[in-house]
């Protein structure tokens, strides 16, 4: 295959003000970072809420976490992106809907919509880690909690959720990672984020391969970054004698 | 690399020296046509009306049409009537390695001709040129890139419109919004959601657009080009046989008139699938195109 490589184009011109390439990676890891940190806030709140739910005696709440999950499980991430930016600000009043088309900048409204899109997906995943976490635990926990006259909201808060959370780290830190490389979505509804200026350096220069393998070594290192923080986050809040955390 | 090549085309040319002139070896992608049987066209998907799909899914189009006038002329160079084409479905991001790698043996679609393209592949003379305008609302008060000031402008991601609109933004401090949207149909769908007061384009695609809005007559095709570019067919580079042979096809369409009635099939008359008209009557760069054809990239 006769492809013509060329790695310094990184640091070529782009022909757009006086940017270079590499300028356009790293506004767009700053957009992914931006993206994914808030998606995460979101998913990590309302995922813990949910899932505290889906334990909850009783059937109302229950029922309505899991109705959450299937229906923000089921459907493919790309649609509800789609939903979020082209259906839902239709349906807003017209001032509201003026704001959001008009009144921020094209970058803020794709930035909120992928931003709640993301955030929102993600919650039913964590929601079902959070469930399984606190599953997990010996009944026993929950019972002696509630003989000794904990009620149930301190049981949650004392007794199973900070046993349920630090199970759970390690698959957190998946869908930790797996909201990063969702955020690449974001370049479908023109956020410039990561993927989107790979795409744009790509067409622009014609280096097709150098711009993706670029792409790839940044989320690559980021994801590793971020799994060597977790692991660190498990690590400090071990404690000593409980699921093999003994020092 | 280039040295090895080179080794390869003199001793191709050494062993051509030392053979009978009536067997002309075949090399490069007419070998590998000869060898298979097969030519492969790449297609796009949406790019109305140069090369689209129909309701069969069966790749159809401006640029089809110049493509199929190719087909015939490999046809009758290499004496197989009975070539088969396959078509391979194209993105505007798998273009230029699907050629180079093999898979696609010609590309007609709607690819602007450039010196970064020219890097990875070849080109064949020109096959259509466009300008770069705007498409707005008839009532919008847009009438030429200076109104756009402050306001929200939709592109298509990775077209050159996005790079010119990009720097214009950059150099004459226009404070504009500018949106890319993945795709043509996705742009237009930010203009007319009223997200972006104007899209801007290649002409003739803008005319794609416009016939398949809602109310076409809400819309207008506005402002002074930017640029014009020159679309090509491409091709690999460095192989001289195959690009004579798509080359003289193409500019025999030019001289004996029938690219007149190709481009009023699909440019001013009902095309399918829904019938419309683009109404876009042959601009003076393309006639001048037509006239003087030419594989370098526009001015």
């Amino acid at each position: 295959m006769n492809y013509h490589w060329d790695w310094g184009i990184f640091f070529k011109s782009t022909g757009v003000g006086s940017e270079i390439y590499l300028n356009w990676f790293v506004s767009g890891l700053g957009w992914t970072i931006a993206v994914a940190l808030a998606g995460w806030i979101i998913a990590l709140a309302l995922g813990s809420v949910l899932g505290v739910m889906r334990t909850l005696p009783g059937k109302l709440l229950p029922t309505i976490a899991t109705t959450y999950v299937e229906l923000f499980r089921n459907v493919p991430l790309l649609v509800q992106l789609f939903i979020w930016y082209f259906l839902v600000p239709d349906l807003l009043p017209t001032p509201l809907e003026m704001w959001f088309k008009q009144g921020i900048s094209p970058a803020t409204s794709a930035y909120l919509s992928v931003v709640v899109c993301l955030g929102l997906f993600t919650a039913a995943r964590v929601c079902e880690q959070v469930r399984t976490g606190i599953q997990a635990l010996p009944r026993g926990q929950n019972n002696a909690a509630l003989a000794m006259g904990f009620s149930t909201a301190q049981t949650y808060r004392f007794v199973l959720l900070p046993q349920a959370f630090r199970i759970i780290i390690p698959p957190l830190t998946s869908e930790f990672l797996n909201i990063f490389k969702n955020s690449s979505v974001a370049s479908l509804i023109g956020l410039m984020e990561l993927l989107a200026q790979t795409k744009q350096t790509a067409e622009f220069s014609a280096n097709i391969f150098e711009a993706f393998t670029l792409a790839t070594l940044i989320y690559f290192v980021l994801n590793m970054s971020l799994m060597g923080f977790m692991a660190w986050v498990e690590k400090r809040v071990r404690i000593p004698g409980m699921m093999g955390g003994s020092k | 690399m280039k040295l090895c090549t080179r080794l390869i085309s003199a001793a191709t040319l050494a062993a051509l020296a030392s053979t009978p002139a009536f067997a002309a070896e075949l090399t490069g992608t007419l070998k590998k046509i000869k060898d298979s049987g097969v030519i492969v066209l790449g297609n796009r998907d949406a790019s109305i009306p140069f090369s689209y799909y129909d309701n069969n899914q069966k790749p159809i189009g401006y640029s089809v049409d110049l493509a199929n006038k190719v087909v015939d002329a490999v046809k009758k160079e290499l004496k197989m009537p009975n070539l088969q084409v396959k078509y391979n479905l194209v993105t505007s991001q798998t273009r230029i390695p699907l050629v180079q790698n093999g898979t696609v043996d010609l590309e007609c679609g709607s690819t602007t001709n450039n010196v970064e393209r020219q890097k990875q592949v070849a080109f064949s003379v020109g096959i259509f040129e466009i300008g770069t305008r705007l498409l707005t609302g008839k009532t919008s008060g847009v009438k030429d890139f200076a109104d756009l000031k402050g306001k929200n402008v939709v592109t298509t991601a990775g077209t050159t419109s996005e790079r010119l609109l990009k720097a214009m933004n950059a150099d004459k401090q226009m404070g504009m919004n500018i949106i890319s949207a993945k795709d043509h149909g996705e742009s237009f769908l930010m203009l007319e959601s009223g997200r972006a007061v104007a899209f801007m384009m290649d002409d003739a695609l803008l005319y794609g657009e416009m016939a398949k809005a809602k109310s076409p007559a809400n819309w207008v095709v506005t402002g002074k080009p930017q640029s014009f570019e020159i679309y090509g067919c491409m091709l690999r580079k460095d192989d001289a046989a195959f690009k004579k042979v798509v080359d003289d096809a193409i500019k025999a369409t030019y001289k004996s008139g029938e690219v007149n009635k190709i481009y009023a099939k699909w440019f001013t008359s009902p095309v399918p699938p829904k019938g419309l008209n683009l109404n876009f009557p042959m601009s003076d760069v393309v006639k001048e195109l037509i006239a003087k054809p030419t594989d370098k990239a526009a001015e």
